[in-house]
């Protein structure tokens, strides 16, 4: 972000620039930063809340009326403590044939389709699988896991990108599950502690690590703190 | 597995250190036209999606607001912009300060990137400058910068 402000404001743009990192916005110092101490992924601060996000743009706004570069830090914090996770019900077994997480991820498609319906489909499946294929993706996690490499596990995409989808099918199903505005990486824990698919993929990380797969193969399926 | 962490994480990335800078006054507010630049790698849904290490940016156009997100970083909480785009992407309230008086009128077409670079020299030397060029062309005076 930083970098574009620099550029833009030498092509006579004036700009002010969010950021949510606070060592990264002082370092590499835009024209006019505003930090705002808010998880990543929510720059204005808290979804569906028009007042918050008023808030924050107005402080923005403001640094437009100095004269010189500016550097502020926006007096509200939102801190996530690590320990929040959503309250999701998850389905019952209805096929015992089935492996648990695609037993789950079939279950929770009503819960899926629901929330794109209000929502739309913004970080849903669809990047490189589509939601009635999210199973055959589970499967081949759950290959990997099992010991299959891979490459040999028909994984239909590069697996970070893999997972990236089957994250988004689970966050956006909880979306129609909870009442109320998750807090920041509550839907993630959800998916990757609580649920069945978000327990194979972490398996299948694992085993890729394991077996001495490029780093950058296996890692960027999750979170990089896990 | 908590932000602090993850944001620890970034400490890596490649930032480029400016000697001097760049600083252009902008008109009054309220007479001002808005754009909104993010570093969220979104996209309309038939537009290209961005590859690895993408350094080009897409259009964002003002209508239709079918948003989605195309980031390949899963380090940022994705249901913030899931439930509302304007987490990311506060272009509903860029109207309604229009409404108000506040400024002056809201960009047709805006900008997204992807952050998370490893490599910023393409950003600094080419697609920041034709992105730069873009929005003059539209007329634009101030652009709002929001990462995820």
């Amino acid at each position: 972000m930083s970098t574009l402000a620099h550029v833009f404001e030498a092509e006579g743009i004036a700009t002010v620039a969010l950021g949510s990192i606070k060592n990264q916005i002082e370092s590499t110092a835009p024209p006019r930063g505003l930090w705002c101490d808010f998880p990543l992924g929510r720059p204005l601060g808290v979804p569906l809340d028009p007042e918050f996000q008023h808030r924050v743009l107005s402080a923005a706004f403001d640094l437009l009326s100095s004269s010189e570069p500016v550097f502020a830090e926006y007096d509200v914090s939102i801190v996530d403590d690590g320990t929040e996770v959503m309250a999701c019900p998850l389905p019952p077994r209805h096929d015992l044939n089935a492996h648990p997480a695609i037993d789950e991820a079939n279950g929770l498609r009503p819960a899926y389709e629901r929330a794109i319906a209000e929502y739309g489909n913004r970080v849903g499946a669809g990047r490189t699988v589509d939601a009635e294929d999210i199973t055959t993706a589970i499967d081949a996690f759950i290959r990997i896991a099992d010991g299959v490499p891979w490459k040999e596990a028909n994984v239909p995409g590069i697996p970070a990108r893999v997972s990236q989808d089957i994250r988004g099918y689970y966050e956006t199903a909880a979306l129609a599950l909870s009442d109320h505005a998750p807090a920041a990486w509550a839907g993630t824990r959800w998916f990757l502690d609580h649920t069945e698919a978000g327990k194979v993929l972490m398996s299948a990380r694992q085993a890729m690590a394991d077996a001495g797969e490029k780093e950058p193969i296996w890692f960027y399926m999750a979170p990089g703190d896990r | 597995m908590a932000d602090s962490d993850l944001k620890a994480l970034t400490a890596g990335l490649d930032r480029i250190e400016f000697e001097e800078t760049a600083f252009t006054n902008p008109v009054p507010l309220n007479e001002a036209k808005v754009a909104i630049v993010t570093s969220a790698s979104l996209h309309h849904p038939d537009d290209e999606d961005f590859a690895p290490a993408d350094t080009g940016y897409r259009v964002l156009k003002s209508q239709p607001r079918d948003y989605v997100m195309g980031h390949w970083s899963p380090n940022f909480d994705v249901t913030g912009f899931a439930l509302d785009i304007n987490t990311v992407f506060p272009i509903d309230r860029l109207d309604e300060l229009v409404t108000n008086g506040t400024i002056g009128s809201v960009a047709e077409e805006h900008l997204a990137y992807a952050g998370n670079q490893f490599d910023l020299s393409a950003v600094r030397l080419d697609s920041g400058p034709a992105g730069a060029k873009f929005l003059k062309e539209q007329g634009v005076d101030v652009v709002i910068l929001t990462p995820v």
